[in-house]
């Protein structure tokens, strides 16, 4: 049974991390919360769902298609996470703290409601990417899903560390995290950097979207809201900015849940209450994150 | 001439105004706008609220339709408990404020977008602890009401009776937000707001006044909550989503953040404006709503960030 639990609180835990990933990259260059993010992530599971009808022709069934569903989708997601940037962020980014939030909140709506009317407002069934096999492990049923999602998502961590800390755009994204003025006088062209940093988070994001479809078997418009807002209570509780402190944030977010449905009574009527609480805990206890380093208050 | 044309007339010849619209519609067989104007006076008391915090203090709240559903569910609980109705709205509004000081004195010290996070966990946190709690709150299955009549010497309409208490309370509240605008209080929240750190340096308590405007807010919500669920005489979870906390906040934002008169116009143009284009082209329209509010909040932040009928305050320190 705890077994059990630990697999699946695995398994929530790496789509929590992909997302809080892209909330972390985002907030660590312009310090701001990307509130459109769950939608990036939405997109990203109904850009996966149009090609998985598509793909077989081209690239056939099996791995093969499943990796071009998957890279695509990412690409799409980051595609669309630079154009909010573009057109919603980038004019404001200078006015105030709040504008580019409420900006965010609107475009958030607009692509949510967007899919509602143009896509669908009932729950689509997310097909099944392979054949599931349940394989039994020290007595907890696994299924191959589970294995394939945690995989694809250590993988992708396993690429954005390399990409971060040994390529030379890496090191710039560092750079402008540091401090962006002074990237700016070094040759770094910021713009540039926010919107690659942009496309990298909305390109976690949708990866985590489809991976969200695959795990729960059906989408729908509105699914981004609960895991983004999870996702973001991840990146707070790892420490936002931090790039480690949001995978283990994501982790610890869904061994949290898991357990709780498992072993507190009608635990499961109260699972996302225990999200939210968790944020406001951790907020006032230690609003730097587990792994943040405390930010000294700008003049 | 001149004199009758003077700008101070306005507010009242708008409230005399809207005082006569239900007879007015009444002559001109169009009743149900009378609701619809019920609805948009609620939404102008949550967006006067709103205002407090938003507007005058630049506190983000994201999940502001709580204290609303706070309001609701203790008036539909109080009444259900045999509390007569115009004791239980006091009583709502008393447990939205202490509710909202509670939550205010945890969670103020933290700052912009980290705030707006919080009162968005907490917003969901208090519509799924109504939607749990089955035994205070009968879940989803929500609760009804016994009717309450309070103006039946006027009208027979129900509709009529709470609008007219709507306006009345809509009235008190320009009149309370002016007061205190104008007040001591005002300047240091708009101190607060232009610049925290020189505010505090200038010698005013900015905890003290952030948490006085956080609560006052809550009130507005209260009572707005309360009239709801006397006029509804049913209250569900339903009404409490997260969506209902973003048009409050896109109210605020498209009147212009710290004008009561941009509030006003807000709301009469964001709740206003979807029935009566359901009514004019189309029962979709319904749908098209939301995507209307999002594209309202990032053009107007785009192209007028002080919005529709900005305080002049605002304006000089948005252009500055």
């Amino acid at each position: 049974m705890l077994i059990q639990q630990l697999v699946n609180g695995l398994t929530l835990g790496a789509i929590y991390s992909l997302i809080a990933l892209g909330y972390t990259l985002v907030y660590g260059i312009l310090t701001m919360i990307n509130f459109a993010h769950s939608e990036v992530l939405m997109l990203g599971a109904f850009m996966a769902l149009g090609l998985a009808a598509l793909l077989p022709a081209v690239f056939g069934t099996g791995l093969v298609g499943l990796a071009g569903m998957f890279v695509l989708s990412m690409a799409g997601a980051g595609l669309i996470n630079v154009i909010i940037e573009r057109f919603a962020y980038r004019p404001l980014r200078h006015i105030s703290r709040l504008a580019p939030l409420i900006s965010a909140i609107g475009v958030s709506i607009i692509l949510q409601n967007g899919v509602f009317i143009w896509i669908s407002t009932q729950s689509l069934r997310f097909p099944e990417p392979v054949a599931i096999d349940q394989v039994n492990v020290l007595g907890a049923t696994i299924s191959s899903l589970q294995i394939i999602i945690l995989a694809a998502a250590l993988l992708l961590m396993g690429i954005l560390h390399f990409f971060v800390e040994h390529t030379k755009l890496g090191k710039a994204m560092r750079a402008c995290s540091d401090d962006i003025q002074t990237a700016g006088l070094m040759g770094i062209n910021p713009d540039y950097i926010i919107a690659l940093t942009f496309f990298v988070g909305g390109a976690l994001g949708g990866a985590a979207g489809v991976l969200y479809g695959m795990n729960y078997g059906s989408i729908k418009y509105n699914l981004g809201f609960l895991p983004g807002a999870k996702a973001f209570t991840a990146a707070v509780l790892g420490g936002i900015g931090n790039i480690r402190g949001a995978v283990l944030g994501g982790f610890i977010l869904g061994f949290l849940e898991v357990l709780a449905s498992g072993y507190i009574p009608n635990g499961a009527q109260w699972r996302d209450v225990i999200a939210f609480t968790v944020l406001i805990i951790v907020l006032l206890v230690r609003p730097s994150g587990l792994l943040g380093e405390k930010i000294a208050e700008k003049v | 001439m001149k004199k009758l044309l003077d700008w101070r007339w306005t507010p009242w010849v708008a409230l005399a105004l809207a005082a006569a619209f239900p007879f007015i519609s009444a002559a001109i067989d169009a009743q149900y706008l009378v609701r619809v104007g019920g609805v948009i006076g609620l939404f102008m008391i949550l967006g006067l609220g709103l205002n407090f915090t938003l507007g005058y203090a630049g506190l983000f709240d994201l999940g502001f339709i709580a204290f609303y559903a706070i309001g609701a569910y203790t008036t539909a609980i109080a009444m259900r408990a045999g509390v007569p109705a115009p004791a239980a709205l006091i009583l709502a509004v008393l447990v939205s404020l202490t509710i909202r000081a509670l939550l205010g004195l945890t969670i103020l010290r933290l700052r912009g977008d980290y705030l707006a996070v919080v009162t968005m966990g907490f917003g969901e946190i208090a519509r799924l602890t109504i939607n749990n709690l089955d035994a205070l709150t009968n879940g989803p299955k929500g609760l009804q009401l016994a009717p309450w009549r309070p103006l039946s010497f006027i009208s027979s309409d129900p509709n009529v009776q709470y609008y007219l208490l709507i306006l009345a309370a809509v009235a008190a509240g320009v009149a309370a937000s002016s007061r205190l605008e104008d007040s001591r209080v005002g300047r240091a929240w708009i101190a607060i707001r232009e610049d925290e750190i020189a505010a505090r340096l200038s010698g005013i308590p900015v905890r003290h006044y952030k948490l006085l405007a956080f609560t006052i807010s809550a009130a507005f919500a209260g009572l707005a909550g309360g009239l709801f669920a006397q006029w509804e005489q049913f209250v569900t979870p339903e009404s409490f989503v997260f969506w209902e906390s973003i048009l409050v906040v896109s109210i605020v934002v498209l009147g212009g953040m710290g004008s009561i008169a941009g509030v006003l116009v807000g709301a009469l143009v964001l709740v206003g404006f979807p029935p009566i284009m359901q009514w004019k082209l189309s029962a979709d329209w319904i749908n098209y709503r939301y995507l209307f509010f999002g594209l309202i909040l990032v053009l107007v932040t785009l192209f007028r960030p002080q919005g529709i009928l900005p305080s002049s305050r605002r304006e000089a320190e948005l252009t500055s």
